[in-house]
């Protein structure tokens, strides 16, 4: 993170005055001038050992750029209050590139500001973009799956009570992707493995995710990943409760290393400086940018102590074959767990399958539903 | 016109004049006074933590109220909030602190959204005025129960609208993810959307939408009601003295389910303008905190309507402003929360002053010697 305050270091400070630094020099602080402006908007902080954070990484690697100044908004709500932002990035901070990265600030949001700024780029992440939408408008996303996935060959090895657990926020396609990701990656290390999967209804609900994670230990889950907007809560509840843990969006280890098994993130920084450099250069940018492990979009956390050797050789075998292409977690036969076939024999969905994008089953062996 | 003339002696000009409005003078001088003692206070923090409070409050003024986008994206933010805070300062006439407006705003946002599905095809004309009534409606239903639980059964009113905004809350995330669901809203679970011809466009000229309008429109109707018709000096009765107001034969209960019910519409009709000017369809967005920004504004106004317009404003243009205020001075987005704090801490603190000052005697210095 950068040397500026945090809002959790400014809440502190403003609630004890006392313990505040002496007075400062009030020098206007010095930005550095480039001719190109990216603004980056997040939905909320930017030190959220989340999906946030992840951003904001890939944030400061565009920052290390040269020829760039990079403004940033946390917090900011899926309203007009992100329309507003955008506006005053592209009126008070000549921004010409923006990356607002909340999948809900796409649809109004975005799709109503663009048409108003044709010089302005708007790249978003969740990969919406269609033909007939702005062409200043682009949409980019990874295949983050592939990497809960290897999470759950992880967990699959760590296991003892062949119980592991997922605290999901709400039930939507890239969630129940990354459930059965977990699953089944856990499943190819041993077949009687269940997940039990409890949804809090938020992105970001502290309580409930600890109630969730408690929940999932007291039903003698003794592995625990999740798909919440800031996983620090699951982790520390679930690390305090002597469970493994498996990171999501961003790296955790920090949290519980003892307990840290590995963690699926995203790598935005290669996202970033790419469509930085090409707007630089004036090359344009794809409206619609997808990629995974083998493209860097995403990364694993690199494995905690507590993998065994076997559970290493499995992970960076399978890790491996996802990079070179066609590995299909969704493979037939598979059913739901309502008992329903979802993939025949022979069938099966690579990452790439648009059809994984309207997901809204849970596979078998995943205790939870998704109504 | 002047006074002073009629006093003998040619002494200079007298401000005794200003006697009869001493109350009003008060009640603006003390919020303001107390505005900039909060200003002040936050500039210390600020000083503290090193940072210079002269760029702050410049950066706020520029952002919020110095160019003409800054004036959009002000007033733009101001809508919501104005209905918002109307939803407390009515019921608060009464005595009553409604804290829920949160749960109005979601539930008149969902049903617009569900509704104007099967009007999909009417006429904009008449669909649209219906969709805001009923989105009004609901909010009306919604705090108009917290009134009278409140009446009937003795709840606080407090409590139960706040605990009911969270019931509000969990059932639109119920009605958007379930029974209302677009199929096609995959990852973010929506209302579909509504009818191009049913949305609320920009006020001609500016690039803000018409609920300004209404809302301001509305913040009028409101203090028309309460300080010029009988309801409201009924309503004003009752909130300073319930006893007096039985004894005197006013229909207290009607008055609180009225008065409930009446602030929950105008927060109705703030989610059928999140959903029909801003939104497009119901979804989780539309818990925005609108519904507690309104509590701060409310109290900031006294309560009072028509105060509520500047008032909103003001916090609107903080808002506006947080932005530049992260981006330039690498401040985080709670310092404009930690801002309103501190002028709320002031305003209230102000509210001991209220009757102390002997605005009186100052204004009569040496005329009744």
């Amino acid at each position: 993170m950068t040397n500026s305050l945090t809002r959790r270091h400014f809440l502190s400070t403003s609630a004890g005055l006392a313990g505040a630094t002496a007075l400062g020099g009030l020098a206007m602080p010095a930005r550095a001038a480039g001719p190109l402006t990216v603004g980056f908007i997040y939905v909320g902080p930017r030190d959220d050992y989340g999906y946030n954070q992840a951003h904001a990484e890939g944030a400061a690697a565009v920052k290390a750029m040269e020829g760039v100044t990079v403004i940033e908004e946390e917090n900011v709500a899926e309203t007009q209050d992100v329309q507003q932002t955008m506006e005053s990035m592209i009126n008070f901070d000549g921004a010409t590139l923006l990356f607002p990265t909340s999948f809900g600030y796409f649809d109004p949001h975005i799709l109503k500001v663009a048409p108003a700024y044709p010089d302005v780029r708007f790249e978003h992440c969740g990969g919406l973009w269609s033909e007939g939408m702005p062409e200043n408008v682009g949409s980019y996303f990874g295949y983050i799956g592939m990497g809960q996935y290897l999470n759950g060959i992880a967990a699959g090895h760590a296991t003892k009570t062949k119980k592991i657990g997922f605290v999901a926020a709400k039930p939507i396609p890239q969630v129940l992707l990354n459930i059965n990701s977990f699953l089944l990656g856990a499943r190819a290390v041993d077949p009687e493995i269940t997940c039990q999967a409890i949804f809090t209804g938020e992105w970001s609900m502290a309580v409930k995710e600890a109630e969730a994670t408690n929940a999932l230990a007291d039903a003698g889950a003794d592995v625990i990943t999740c798909h919440v907007d800031g996983p620090k809560v699951v982790m520390e509840t679930a690390a305090s409760r002597d469970c493994f843990i498996c990171g999501y969006h961003a790296n955790q280890s920090e949290l519980a290393p003892e307990k840290y098994l590995t963690g699926a993130e995203w790598n935005w920084a290669t996202v970033y400086t790419d469509m930085v450099t090409k707007t630089l250069a004036g090359e344009p940018i794809d409206n619609f940018v997808r990629g995974g492990l083998a493209e860097g979009f995403i990364k694993m956390s690199p494995l905690g102590p507590a993998n065994s050797d076997a559970a290493r050789a499995q992970f960076e075998d399978t890790q491996a074959k996802i990079i070179s292409g066609g590995f299909a977690v969704i493979e037939g036969p598979l059913k739901d767990n309502a008992g329903n076939v979802i993939a025949a024999d022979g069938v099966s969905y690579e990452e790439t399958d648009v059809a994984l994008e309207s997901m809204n089953y849970l596979v078998e062996g995943v205790i939870g539903s998704t109504s | 016109m002047t006074v002073a003339g009629d006093i003998p002696g040619g002494q200079a000009p007298s401000r005794a004049w200003l006697v009869p409005l001493a109350g009003r003078i008060e009640g603006l001088a003390l919020p303001v006074a107390a505005l900039l003692a909060g200003f002040l206070a936050f500039a210390l923090f600020l000083l503290l933590l090193g940072k210079n409070p002269l760029e702050f409050y410049s950066l706020v003024y520029k952002a919020g109220f110095g160019t003409a986008f800054s004036w959009s994206n002000t007033l733009s933010r101001a809508a919501p909030l104005l209905l918002a805070a109307l939803c407390v300062a009515i019921p608060a006439r009464l005595g009553l602190v409604v804290i829920g407006g949160e749960g109005a705003i979601v539930l008149g946002g969902v049903m617009v959204g569900a509704l104007a599905v099967p009007l999909a095809g009417w006429p904009a004309f008449i669909a649209m005025p219906v969709l805001a009534l009923m989105a009004a409606l609901v909010g009306g239903i919604w705090i108009g129960a917290v009134g009278a639980m409140r009446q009937w059964r003795g709840v606080n009113e407090t409590i139960a609208s706040l605990l009911m905004a969270y019931i509000a809350i969990a059932l639109m995330n119920h009605l958007v993810e379930g029974p209302f669901r677009d199929p096609a809203s995959l990852n973010k679970p929506s209302t579909a959307p509504i009818a191009e011809a049913f949305r609320v466009g920009n006020l001609p000229g500016w690039n803000v939408h018409w609920g300004l309008a209404i809302a301001v429109l509305s913040c009028i109707l409101a203090w028309i009601l309460i300080e010029r018709t009988t309801i409201g000096f009924a309503a004003r009765i009752a909130g300073g003295n319930i006893r007096a107001a039985q004894v005197q034969g006013l229909p207290v209960g009607k008055l609180v389910i009225g008065f409930t019910a009446l602030g929950g519409a105008f927060a109705g009709l703030a989610g059928y303008f999140e959903v029909s000017a801003v939104h497009g369809s119901a979804n989780a967005s539309l818990a925005a905190g609108y519904g507690y920004t309104g509590i701060l504004i409310a109290f900031l106004a006294r309560h009072n309507p028509l105060a509520i317009i500047p008032v909103a404003l003001l916090l609107a243009g903080f808002e506006a402003s947080s932005g530049l205020v992260q981006r330039r001075m690498d401040l985080p987005d709670a310092t404009m929360i930690v801002l309103q704090g501190f002028v709320f801490v002031a305003i209230l603190a102000s509210e001991t002053f209220t009757g102390r000052l002997d605005l009186v005697g100052w204004l009569t210095k040496g005329e009744r010697s």
